[in-house]
């Protein structure tokens, strides 16, 4: 029928996106540090916690996502 | 200090939550249409939507900066606020309270008032809830434009605007479902973006025990320093902890307070409803893993010179809420400072979001309806809950500017939840739970516990008289003076319903069914297996609260 409201997604397929979104931003700016150090030195940033961090978000978000995008 | 400089990267994390906020307002724009969808969501959540909402709409970066700068100042004392502070109450709502809100199909705390007492006293819980609720919405957006500004340096007018034009127009479009969308939101930014200072900040000191070690026993247990009000960091003792805050405050708040409440209401049946509060008892337990382990990671690090850690001061005035911006500084490299900023901007966001959604449903059936247009639509009443959130946005940004210029308002903010909650709490427990309460000794009890919580913070504020009267010890901390007065404004409350009840005119039994325990059909969990029973789960919760008590005793 015409102009049916298609069914509402849930809002872990929306937790999932931000997740990726933001997790892909952080390990991106993780990566970009490793390759060029910006020169501000944050305690443990040997660590590089953008790196782990964003891929654990990303993680997280992709579970988030793939299992109610539909 | 000089402010953190963000990112491009940073500024993209920052502008993506905005991009997303205020897209789901408008893709659900469409699924809101009658005003059961924008006052309650359409009521078909389930309880894990609704109990992280339930949740996040308590979880504001107010509270969270605040709890991590306490924690510096009150050590692990401020644990109590998370678990015997919540658990208890959160456990009574599920499994005693929600069977007579939700079964009642009222659309607010003020309307179980009406349907339970009468008009009076909902109207008078109403004004006070509102009045309450735009005040703590003003607040916190003052709040949030002075942490913006200090740590930032960001303009304090376009901060304020931009977050409360964006709250406005998200709210305005899909009412109670876009605010509980972005608060589940908002809880998972909170943990990805502020749980990783916690484990930096282990990872820097070695260990938990290692932190705890660093420290004094006065603030590094939770009760066994209770029996003496000057042995611990926040100079309470035990029966201030039980009685203020683990009864009164607590269940004050958890229990009456609509914009928590709202949430389990939205929720598609009974059994939902009742798992709601039970569900979020669980993440509220692990919010001190956030909160208490960064303030008490902050404090170890300001004992070692050698770490160069120390608080902002504010003339003179040590600073206790920049401890979490100051180790998101610390510790969180590019990309990831423009996380935690948006960890913070969310919790306040949302936390306007909440206030804005229970203030519009609040004003519109409990004052409005009830009071100026009895017979107003349901479209006309979906128009004026959206006219309500434009409005209350407008009241809290004029609050906002009003604290800007008399900044000890902040004061009065701890002292706001005794003056209406307390004593709602007590006219709550009996009317629920005791048939002959009458609607005259709800509305004087009501009136007598808020009016003398409110003289009572006067006196004390301007010392008429002092706080050790209240306090029952010599030793006294203002937190302290909070548990108090609100265990004697439910008292006076709770007495004042009774004695009045005694002498007045009761309600006749056949319009309390459904609203009073032992005129209601008791059929909770007849056919429901155990292990998807509210009960069970409360259970399994009480025992965690144990436990971590025990562990941290």
């Amino acid at each position: 029928m015409n102009g049916e409201v298609p069914k509402m997604k849930p809002i872990w397929y929306f937790v999932g996106l931000v997740l990726l979104v933001m997790g892909g931003l952080v390990l991106l700016a993780g990566i970009l540090e490793l390759l060029s150090p910006s020169g501000r030195q944050t305690v443990l940033g040997e660590t590089h916690p953008g790196i782990w961090w964003g891929c654990v978000m990303l993680a997280a978000g992709g579970i988030f996502y793939f299992t109610h995008r539909k | 200090m000089t402010t953190i400089s963000l990112s491009l990267i940073d500024w993209l994390v920052i502008a993506s939550y905005f991009v997303f906020v205020l897209g789901i307002g408008y893709y659900l724009k469409r699924y809101t249409t009658s005003e059961n969808d924008f006052f309650l969501a359409g009521r078909k959540n389930s309880a894990w939507v609704a109990g992280l909402a339930f949740l996040s709409a308590n979880l504001g970066a107010l509270e969270l900066l605040g709890m991590t700068g306490n924690t510096f100042k009150y050590g692990m004392y401020v644990a109590h606020f998370y678990w015997i502070g919540a658990i208890p109450a959160m456990l009574f709502l599920g499994i005693y309270m929600m069977p007579f809100y939700y079964s009642s199909r009222i659309k607010s705390v003020p309307g179980y008032l009406k349907l339970r007492f009468d008009e009076k006293t909902r109207v008078l819980n109403g004004i006070a809830f509102g009045v309450m609720t735009l005040l703590v919405s003003g607040i916190n957006l003052y709040a949030m434009a002075l942490v913006l500004r200090t740590f930032l340096g960001w303009d304090w007018d376009v901060s304020m605007w931009a977050s409360a034009i964006t709250v406005a127009i998200y709210v305005t479009m899909s009412g109670l479902m876009s605010a509980i969308f972005t608060e589940i939101i908002q809880f998972f930014l909170i943990w990805f973006g502020l749980f990783l200072v916690a484990i930096l900040g282990i990872g820097e000191i070695g260990s938990i025990s290692a932190i705890m070690t660093r420290l004094p026993e006065s603030f590094n247990t939770l009760w066994s320093t209770s029996g003496d009000a000057a042995r611990n960091g926040m100079e309470v003792t035990w029966p201030a902890i039980v009685l203020g805050l683990g009864f009164v405050l607590s269940f004050g708040y958890w229990t009456t307070d609509f914009l928590v409440v709202q949430r389990a209401f939205s929720a598609k049946d009974l059994r939902s409803a009742r798992m709601t509060p039970v569900i979020a008892s669980f993440f509220k337990m692990a919010v001190p893993f956030i909160v208490i382990l960064t303030g008490l990671t902050a404090l170890t690090l300001s004992k070692d010179p050698t770490t160069g850690f120390a608080l902002l001061k504010d003339g003179g005035q040590v600073n206790y809420d920049s401890a979490l911006p100051l180790l998101i500084a610390r510790y969180y490299p590019a990309g990831l400072i423009g996380l935690g900023v948006t960890a913070l901007l969310a919790g306040f966001m949302a936390g306007q979001a909440g206030n804005i959604s229970a203030f519009n449903t609040v004003w519109t059936y409990d004052i409005y309806k009830s009071v100026i247009n009895r017979n107003a639509s349901d479209t006309h009443l979906l128009w004026m809950g959206r006219a309500a959130t434009m409005v209350g946005v407008l009241i809290s940004i004029g609050t906002a500017y009003w604290a800007k210029s008399f900044p000890s308002i902040m004061d009065y903010m701890q002292a706001i939840f005794s003056w209406v909650n307390a004593p709602l709490f007590a006219t709550m427990l009996l009317g629920m739970f005791i048939r002959w309460i009458t609607p005259n000794g709800a509305f004087w009890g009501l009136l007598a516990g808020m009016s003398s919580s409110f003289t009572l913070f006067l006196a004390v504020k301007f010392q008429w008289i002092e706080a050790k009267i209240l306090t029952l010890s010599s030793v006294a901390s203002d937190m302290s003076a909070n548990f108090w007065r609100a265990w004697w404004a439910w008292l006076i409350c709770f007495l004042v319903t009774i004695i009045v009840s005694l002498f007045t005119t009761r309600k006749p039994e056949s319009e309390l069914v459904g609203l009073v325990k032992g005129l209601t059909q008791e059929t909770l969990g007849e056919h429901v297996p155990l292990l998807k029973r509210p009960e069970f789960f409360a259970v399994l919760s009480l025992i965690v609260l144990v436990v971590l008590n025990v562990i941290f005793w």
